[in-house]
């Protein structure tokens, strides 16, 4: 049996108008127009209300919307029905499915999706299956692709504050493709590599968006006993094995922790909550001092048979943790769990108070929560419910991506039955005709385009595959406009960025017109391809080109300039000079390179050297 | 449109229904999934089915495809609507009369319907039980712009019986499309009421989380029980935002945009009162207040009344024609309410065969003078009678209220210049 089992979905943004309107799909820095909205959970088409729209539900959330003019209309702004599908994203979407071999649907049916944490303000997002059972060659391995969708991207979150969300309607309604793999991977580094090359793919039509944020992928992730979890919206690909790692770790800390409770013998908790304000009146926890001094509550739990779980000591089983996500859901800050305690203020007098307030023994644990009453008492039953999953294994969820590379709770796993027709919308019918002219037409794929890159570029093959697979490949045809330039921007993609980015440089910040700028000063001769790395440094920082060259004064050097510097270097090594003779020239290599570098070019320095030094030992 | 014969008898031989579970082979692929309603936009030929995955796709057929039941649907059994009918709180009726307020997703036909059930909207907003106790009756369910006097009398006689029952207030969800002429024949017909009757609609169904119907039905409620104002208001979204709602005198409100919440506007004054979202009341402007009178409807009305929209080179003998069969027209004139030369002979016609011609303005906004410009002073010359302020809409209903009443042409003039229902105001502020 795998030890684990990985599918992916992948979202791609089109570089289209928008999905339902003629709205520009960019990003702007203006709020524009603001008004505020609020969702309520209706029934579903087959009468039954969501489980996931109902969690949301619970949140109560107030929306507000910004809506930039341009990029939103009455259409984003839920006044006015949408328009027909966008033609170019409909057309990119079968291309995509063609090319991954997928069967195209005769009729594409537009459903609504009930989303409501406010992200779309209609409160569904509007999604069509467009094609299915594809395959993707990988290595010689074949992953199968579920299904291919075309769907509105989501408005872009950009505030969270109390219980007031702020969303920019200048994403809602992008197009995007979603692909979804089926779970044929099992490796964490074959889902990158089956993401780079989807990518790589969905770029290859010429019509997707580049840049952070423009490619999100979903990981379900799976182990044997453990259930099906869905990691959200990671943006970083070189995330994902990190992603797929600690989620294998943190389903098996799950499954030990379920068998552990059974040998106990534990049997569900009641999902109750008591006030024990009266208890910790006097404590100095800060936390609790807070909420029972604006008026709050401290509410616990008993956890019979759960010692040792919540955290234990080697620290690799951690149900606290996870409890503590489910009653941040609700609001609260987090909780206080026994095995942490006495900590964060809390004596352990104190637990010893409680312990016997639930007459509780050493195997027994307990949680609390101290927040205003109407958050606190929620919030902690959703922890205690969440304990009792334990019992039982993994539960089924959707988590949200970190930066670190771990994910924290966000909501259950949505079931199927929140989608119904999207009635304002025509069913498009998929004419075998348009199919045919299109599968005759498909762009180039990665393949193609690698031995192409080889052939017309020079590079090696190793170069080229890399290039296409990390999706430099337009970037790089771009700058190798002056092919002389090849070699130095395969370096620079290949070589130089990964080495900028371990060093902390933001890659996110260096847009393709300032690297084209770049390198068509390098090709003017304005600076040596040694300083490259150095100006993307500054690049990165929002730096213009010029500015960068001058900022780091390499400005291209006369050969006379140079030849000052370096008789300066020969005159203050004169007995080294003359004792070794032309042998001198490599040992002072690097001394002279150290004042040029960037200034001259490499070879130009040394072929100067040699000369300079000839010239020092004849006279 | 609808099956083609082919799919039809696919679909007759599987013995298969809508919402049963079927296999369909077609084109080299076989789907599995719930048998769905035939899309009205869907090519004659294609079947559409519900994956598992909860979507829907459409499948077209050939003579080789194969259709087979899977499963039979299972009844699903309807949840009864509980309405809260205990306790002292006011007692608010709902008149269901269809629209997007009272409508679902039937997925029988892709479609949104107006066919919810009073008591199941109001079971769908739980939060109307903290405000009042409530009753409900479906007078009829169509789409409002199907509606036609004979809805407009069986509504006004329904409302009555409820006002004449004693409940603080009559609630009609309806369809927006027409609301404003429906609010403006009950204003007229019912007279004098004791307490409120609001209509309300709803820009976003009842099936969408971001519909308005919940909260124009709370305020609505709100209004009848937190307020003295008794008159037929239309209640709809104030603004984009979901903050208030505004409360239209019956007779000055108008739909005013094809799609937004806000649609909905008094014309040539202010909204009566505004409902907050969170429960505030706020009085703009003054009304009638609830009294304990018993309601007569005057429900005759003459029909055959029209409503032309003048334009340039309108023909005059193609108004003659129309003419020929209604007993009174109403204009919407130019500017301050102007037609061409040549109208203002057919219109002069018109009256002289007893015929009654009420001008208004398609501007909307202001008041019809006809002293000022030349044609103007022929229309009056004419016999035309100036409809004031009135919207050109509300101005039709009266004229049919009117000729319901009373056919004697000065009679005619005198009630229509007459302000009997707030539909003409003297003033109009900046």
């Amino acid at each position: 049996m795998h030890q684990m089992t990985i599918g992916i979905e992948i979202h791609q943004q089109l570089d289209t108008h928008k999905l339902f309107c003629s709205c520009r799909s960019s990003l702007v820095e203006e709020e524009g127009t603001i008004f505020h909205r609020r969702l309520r959970p209706t029934q579903s088409e087959m009468g039954e209300i969501d489980r996931a729209v109902l969690a949301q539900a619970e949140r109560r959330m107030h929306f507000v919307y910004q809506a930039p003019k341009g990029v939103s209309c009455l259409v984003e702004a839920d006044e006015e029905p949408p328009h027909d599908a966008d033609v170019e994203a409909t057309q990119t979407a079968l291309t995509v499915s063609t090319m991954l071999g997928a069967k195209v649907m005769d009729e594409v049916h537009f459903m609504r999706k009930i989303v409501i944490d406010g992200s779309n303000t209609s409160g569904f997002q509007r999604t069509a299956l467009v094609a299915v059972d594809g395959s993707l060659d990988l290595n010689g391995r074949s992953i199968g692709i579920l299904s291919i969708c075309l769907e509105e991207d989501a408005a872009r979150k950009v505030e969270t504050k109390d219980r007031q969300v702020t969303y920019r309607l200048d994403r809602l309604g992008i197009p995007l493709i979603e692909i979804a793999t089926a779970p044929d991977m099992h490796d964490p580094d074959e889902v990158k590599e089956v993401a780079q090359r989807l990518g790589s793919i969905l770029r290859s039509t010429r019509k997707v968006k580049r840049g952070l944020g423009t490619i999100r992928e979903d990981l379900n992730i799976s182990i044997p006993d453990g259930a099906r979890v869905e990691i959200k919206g990671a943006q970083d690909l070189g995330l994902i094995p990190t992603y797929v790692r600690n989620e294998v770790e943190r389903q098996r800390s799950l499954v030990e922790i379920k068998c552990l409770l059974q040998e106990r013998k534990a049997t569900p908790v009641p999902i109750a909550a008591k006030d024990i304000s009266g208890l910790l009146q006097g404590s100095r926890s800060k936390v609790i001092h807070t909420a029972l001094s604006k008026g709050g509550k401290v509410f616990c739990a008993a956890l019979p048979l759960f010692a040792g779980t919540m955290r234990s000591a080697d620290g690799r089983l951690r149900l606290g943790a996870e409890m503590a996500q489910y009653a941040r859901s609700r609001g609260v800050a987090g909780i206080f769990h026994s095995d942490e305690l006495p900590a964060y203020g809390i004596t352990a007098e104190e637990v010893q108070v409680i312990r016997k307030e639930f007459e509780l023994n050493e195997m027994d644990a307990f949680a609390l929560c101290a927040d205003l009453a109407d958050r606190a008492g929620p919030a902690l039953l959703a922890a205690v419910a969440r304990a009792n999953q334990a019992l039982v294994g993994v539960p089924e969820e959707t988590r949200d991506p970190l930066p670190d590379g771990t994910s924290v709770y966000s909501r259950p796993l949505p079931g199927a039955g929140r989608m119904y027709p999207e009635t304002d919308v025509r069913p498009i019918l998929i004419e075998t005709e348009r199919l045919r002219q299109i599968g005759e037409n498909l762009p180039e794929l990665p393949e193609a385009r690698t031995a192409r890159l080889m052939r017309v570029y020079g590079i090696n093959e190793q170069q080229s595959r890399q290039l296409v697979r990390e999706g430099h490949d337009d970037l790089f045809e771009e700058v190798s406009k002056d092919h002389s330039m090849a070699a130095v921007a395969a370096r620079t993609f290949l070589s130089s960025y990964p080495e900028l980015q371990k060093e902390g440089v933001e890659l996110n910040g260096l847009s393709d017109d300032s690297v084209k700028a770049a390198f068509s000063a390098l090709s003017a001769g304005k600076f040596a391809k040694e300083a490259l790395p150095a100006i993307l440094r500054e690049l990165a920082k929002g730096q213009e080109v010029d500015h960068a060259i001058s900022v780091l004064g390499l400005g291209a050097m006369e050969q006379g300039e140079a030849a000052q510097i370096i008789d300066a270097i020969l005159n203050e090594r004169a007995d080294f000079v003359r004792e070794k003779g032309s042998a001198s020239v490599g040992p002072l290599m690097g001394v002279a390179m150290k004042e040029l570098r960037g200034k001259i070019d490499g070879k130009e320095a040394a072929d100067l050297l040699r000369k300079r030094v000839e010239l020092f030992l004849k006279t | 449109m609808s099956y083609s014969e082919r799919a039809r008898q696919l679909l007759a031989s599987s013995k298969a229904s809508e919402g049963d579970t079927v296999r369909l082979k077609a084109g080299g692929k076989e789907h599995v999934g719930i048998l769905m309603p035939h899309h009205e936009f869907s090519h004659p030929d294609v079947i559409v089915i519900k994956l598992k995955s909860g979507y829907n796709i459409g499948v077209r057929i050939d003579e080789r495809s194969e259709l087979s039941l899977e499963l039979k649907a299972q009844d699903r059994p309807v949840r009864p609507g509980t309405i809260e009918t205990s306790g002292d709180k006011p007692i608010i009726s709902f008149l269901g009369t269809g629209g997007t307020i009272a409508s679902y997703v039937d997925y029988r036909t892709g479609a949104v319907h107006p066919a919810l059930k009073a008591e199941e909207l109001v079971a769908t907003v739980p939060e109307l039980s903290e405000i009042c106790r409530m009753r409900s009756k479906v007078v009829f369910s169509i789409f409002s712009e199907n509606m036609d006097v004979e809805h407009w009398q069986s509504l006004a006689v329904a409302v009555a019986e409820e006002l004449n029952d004693g409940v603080e207030g009559v609630i009609v969800p309806h369809g927006t499309d027409t609301l404003g002429f429906t609010s403006a024949a009950l204003s007229f017909m019912l007279g004098d009421i004791p307490r409120p009757v609001v209509l309300v609609g709803a820009q976003r169904s009842s099936d969408r989380p971001s519909s308005d119907s919940y909260g124009n039905l709370l305020s609505a409620a709100r209004l009848c029980v937190g307020t003295d104002a008794a008159e037929v208001f239309v209640l709809m979204h104030g603004e984009t935002s979901d903050s208030y709602a505004n409360v239209h005198r019956g007779t000055k409100v108008r739909k005013m945009h094809t799609s937004r919440r806000d649609a909905f506007q008094s014309v040539n004054t202010s909204p009566v009162a505004r409902v907050g979202l969170q429960g505030d009341l706020e009085t703009l402007s003054e009304c009638k207040i609830k009294s304990r009178v018993k309601v007569t409807p005057e429900v005759r009305m003459e029909k055959d009344v029209a409503l032309l929209h003048f334009y340039p080179g309108m023909s005059p003998d193609m108004v003659k024609k129309i003419m020929q069969g209604q007993r009174g027209l109403v204009m919407a004139g130019t500017g301050l309410g102007h037609v061409s030369r040549e109208m203002v002979q057919v219109l002069k016609e018109t009256v002289a065969q007893g015929k009654p011609v009420v001008m208004t303005s398609q501007c909307l906004g202001g008041r019809v003078n006809l002293n000022v410009y030349d044609t103007g002073r022929d229309l009056l010359s004419a016999g035309v009678i100036p409809g004031e302020d009135m919207l050109p809409e509300t101005a039709l209903i009266k004229l049919m209220w009117v000729l319901g009443r009373t056919e004697r042409p000065e009679q005619v003039g005198l009630m229509m210049l007459k302000d009997l229902r707030g539909e003409i105001s003297e003033r109009r502020e900046l």
